[in-house]
């Protein structure tokens, strides 16, 4: 800056003939600055016991581990109770050994080379990028040379059954993807309830349900009659799951009631957003909400959405009563249940 | 010092408002329950449940509750009402187990309604603890979480955590459904069920918990929280470390 302006009225931060430079300067390292353990002994002493302290501290842990693994046992005659304590005792110190044991290496190695271990910062230059124009020619007169014997331009039965078998090859690939399982088929629109199949409860072996035991504000966790075997249609349970519920009737409108009997309704419990179970009913609101993503169903309105991220109603089961009283379908589900996917 | 008790609660009750229609008279020496829950009835419930219990807005009618719904919710301190709200909070008892019953007695002669349970009925050493967990896992766990833990249900309402609660409290809230829950009547769960049940709830409370701190016991989302907070600031910590330049 050579000359400085003194008319308040026009303020430069640069003076206009001040041109940038060139190019800048290297400004070098700054200036080294001592570590305390490289200019006091009693420093560095002192951060040598820190570094073994850690390491030793490490081999506490491994000798806490092992004593840990060999003395606290859960074997022989012990309550449930007195069981799970010595489980929760043994993961603990085992846990904490193992800890020690990693860590204190690792915090000792880092710590060592922080503030014992030379710190000079030292400078090595990159050599160049480019090759020298002799390797550079070598390697141009080298690609020519095998492409001139490969003969490709002078073989073309060769270089064109090349081309077909290559193109040919993916091929397998196509039969592959479509063999790969069994297609759906109607395995995601159809569920195991048909007409007249009896409503049973969830577990134990599946007793029929009276409508005459369904108290109002009842709920039952119900499956249809023939899927109790353990272990056995795994896939049709998981479809089957369905939520009853007795309601005072005056409180359901006229679609709830089409499939109602005497108040008493059923609704797919599998979740028409991401397929949850769909279970917790309040009875005072007769809201019913996914746990998942809280999406909320109104049993009243025939299991509208009402709030949340589900785009359609919950599926209802339409039932009746049979001869004795006992809970049966009317029909099978008149759509698909749980997430709606791209053939719905 | 019975009187004085029962004004400090129809004040607590009722509020400022209300304290004018409060007449607060001392209950009468206990000669017959029905009419001393009476007295209780009109100094304490009178003023949103009505005076002869038939229910408000907002206020449902206690005809037919029976004995088991007033045990549960005065016993429990969800009544009398602290604060109107999404749901009514357990405050802990407000009443003396004398005037509960008394209360109880007097609904229960509005109309036919579930009885409290015998406590031998509710003995949590009498039930079948496998048994009910898996009556738990099916019927309660969706709202009250699998490890009783309680969870979040619409507008600020919530199934409460069964830490505190009673094996009787357990009983009646099955077999009376109050406020969002459903009602396990004796026909949906019979007695020996709801004993099993109880007998679950008492096991998972007590059993030590193996896998050392439970966070809360309420799955993945305390669990998640922990990790990416301590867990993620302790490697934060370690990398700035490892980065700073040593004194």
């Amino acid at each position: 800056m050579s000359t400085v302006d003194h008319d308040p009225g026009e303020v430069t931060p640069f003076a206009s003939g001040d041109a940038l430079p060139e190019r800048f300067d290297n400004p070098g390292l700054p200036e080294h600055r001592h570590r305390l353990a490289d200019i006091d002994a009693t420093a560095a002493k002192r951060a040598e016991r820190q570094v073994a302290t850690l390491f030793g501290l490490s081999a506490v842990g491994t000798i806490l581990t092992l004593v840990a693994y060999f003395s606290v046992k859960f074997e022989g005659h012990l309550s449930d109770n007195a069981y799970l304590s010595r489980v929760q005792l043994s993961n603990v110190l085992l846990g904490v050994g193992l800890f020690l044991a990693l860590f204190g290496i690792g915090a000792g190695a880092v710590h060592w080379a922080k503030t014992l271990m030379p710190d000079e910062e030292r400078i090595e230059l990159r050599h160049d990028m480019r090759s020298s124009d002799e390797d550079r020619a070598d390697a141009v007169a080298i690609l020519r040379e095998g492409s001139a014997e490969a003969g490709l331009g002078r073989r073309p039965l060769i270089r064109n059954s090349l081309i077909g078998a290559l193109l040919l090859a993916p091929t397998p690939a196509l039969v592959f993807l479509r063999d790969a399982g069994p297609m759906p088929g109607d395995a995601l629109s159809v569920t195991p309830w048909k007409k007249g199949d009896k409503l049973v409860r969830d577990i134990e072996g599946g007793q029929p349900i009276k409508a005459s035991d369904l108290q109002i504000g009842s709920v039952v966790h119900v499956m249809p009659d023939g899927l109790q075997a353990p272990g056995e249609k795994l896939e049709d349970r998981a479809k089957a799951a369905v939520l009853l519920m007795r309601l005072d009737p005056a409180d359901l409108d006229e679609t709830s009631s089409a499939g109602a009997y005497d108040g008493i309704v059923a609704y797919s419990k599998i979740c028409t957003h991401m397929g949850c179970p769909v279970g917790l009913y309040e009875q005072q609101t007769h809201h019913l909400l996914c746990p998942c993503h809280q999406s909320t169903f109104d049993v009243t309105k025939n299991c509208e959405v009402i709030f949340g991220p589900a785009k359609r109603p919950l599926p209802q089961l339409a039932i009746t009563v049979d001869d004795e009283g006992y809970l049966i379908a009317k029909d099978g589900f008149k759509q698909a249940i749980g997430p709606s996917f791209w053939e719905r | 010092m019975a009187s004085a008790a029962l004004v400090l609660l129809a004040l607590v009750v009722t509020g400022s408002l209300y304290a004018f229609a409060v007449p607060a008279k001392a209950a009468p020496a206990a000669a017959d329950d029905v009419s001393a829950g009476k007295q209780l009835f009109l100094a304490n419930c009178s003023t949103c449940h009505g005076l002869n219990a038939e229910g408000r807005r907002n206020a449902p009618s206690l005809v037919g509750v029976g004995a088991a719904a007033v045990d549960f919710q005065v016993g429990s301190g969800r009544m009398p009402l602290q604060a109107s709200g999404p749901q009514a909070p357990a405050t802990g008892k407000k009443f003396s187990d004398e005037d509960i019953r008394r209360l109880a007695a007097y609904v229960a002669s509005l109309g036919p309604g579930p009885a409290i349970p015998a406590a031998d009925a509710v003995d949590p050493t009498k039930g079948d603890a496998a048994r009910g967990a898996d009556l738990f896992r099916t019927n309660c766990a969706m709202c009250h979480n699998f490890a009783a833990n309680g969870g979040a249900l619409t507008h600020g309402k919530y199934a409460p955590n069964l830490n505190g609660t009673s094996p009787t409290q357990i009983y009646e809230a099955m077999l009376t459904g109050p406020q969002s829950m459903p009602v396990f009547s004796d026909t949906n769960l019979d007695p020996k069920s709801k004993q099993d049940i109880i007998a679950w709830v008492r096991t998972i409370k007590q059993a030590p918990n193996p896998g050392g701190l439970n966070l809360g016991g309420i799955g993945p989302v305390s669990e998640g929280l922990v990790g990416w907070i301590v867990g993620l600031v302790a490697l934060v910590g370690c990398a700035v470390w490892l980065g700073a330049k040593a004194s």
